[in-house]
């Protein structure tokens, strides 16, 4: 069998995306490690409760990997929100974007009924997109 | 409509403990979320779940504390604040009394974070790569990257 073990998100600031992840939307770090001859920070975060699956945050990276052209394009990319998206679910929308807009997160659209369920989305401060939803029996006329 | 049991109230206290252990939360607070009064809620709480929610939430942040002990490079301090307990003293203080050690002793009896990180290969290829990739054998190839050249899967973890 394989499984997705982490997934990866590219951030501007790794502490401003670790402040985000965990103090905003309560995940817990899972690794947290800087190497210092790579100058290279592993940090990986994910839900409390979901302990075999991760989001790694990767700071946009320079030269060797990327020419500073191709990096600053690809830091822009993420700030214009092409960086890609996590798909979230939990049982209750409603009550995670009040909670989550109480913790001062902008939401894209508030929870909107579609015919797998109900759903809303944010974003990171890098501008990654992150979709909530919660899931509900299929109905086409929901919508 | 019925009210929920007692239990459906205290399990929403038990919920915000375990989900904003790290923010300055107190009993009271645990209390107001379960809608009862502090002396109340800390009875009852301990009825149901078989411990003092202060205990619980105590638990809880060594708990969390001990995880990053292991798997981050962040300082004492460092932890001690994520898990927001805001005296080193005491948290050190609780830390011995619950792991039978420092935190400084639990780490060093655990492999380095590091040591254990599952960095996927192509990342370590990536950021591994040296950051001088001259030979001075030739002036073109002196630059710290082919710009001309094929973009390589290397580049990409």
């Amino acid at each position: 069998m394989i499984k997705i073990a982490n997934a990866q998100f590219w951030v501007h600031d790794q502490d401003e995306a670790l402040a985000f992840y965990t103090q905003v939307l309560g995940w817990e770090v899972r690794s947290d490690v800087t190497m210092e001859a790579w100058n290279f920070r592993w940090l990986c975060v994910g839900p409390a409760g979901q302990n075999d699956a991760g989001l790694v945050l990767m700071p946009v990276p320079g030269p060797p990997m990327l020419d500073p052209d191709d990096s600053a394009q690809l830091a822009e990319l993420v700030a214009k929100g092409a960086g890609g998206t996590l798909f979230l679910e939990t049982d209750d929308c409603q009550g995670a974007y009040d909670e989550l807009s109480a913790r001062g997160v902008t939401f894209n659209d508030p929870p909107t009924a579609q015919a797998y369920g109900i759903d809303t989305s944010f974003r990171d401060p890098s501008g990654n997109n992150i979709r909530l939803t919660q899931v509900l029996e299929f109905d086409p006329a929901r919508r | 409509m019925t009210n929920p049991p007692l239990a459906r109230h205290l399990l929403r206290a038990r919920d915000l403990a375990d989900s904003r252990y790290f923010e300055p939360l107190t009993v009271a607070d645990l209390a107001a979320a379960a809608n009862l009064s502090p002396s109340q809620f800390s009875r009852r709480f301990k009825r149901t779940f078989g411990e003092p929610p202060h205990q619980y939430l105590l638990t809880r942040r060594l708990e969390r504390a001990a995880a990053l002990l292991r798997t981050t490079d962040w300082t004492v301090t460092a932890i001690c604040l994520a898990v927001g307990a805001h005296s080193v003293g005491s948290f050190t203080t609780s830390f011995r009394r619950v792991f039978g050690q420092t935190p400084r002793t639990y780490r060093a009896m655990h492999s380095p974070a590091e040591s254990h990180l599952r960095v996927p290969r192509c990342v370590a290829l990536a950021y591994g790569r040296p950051k001088n990739r001259t030979f001075r054998e030739d002036s073109s190839v002196g630059e710290p990257y082919d710009r001309t050249g094929t973009r390589s899967a290397r580049r990409t973890p």
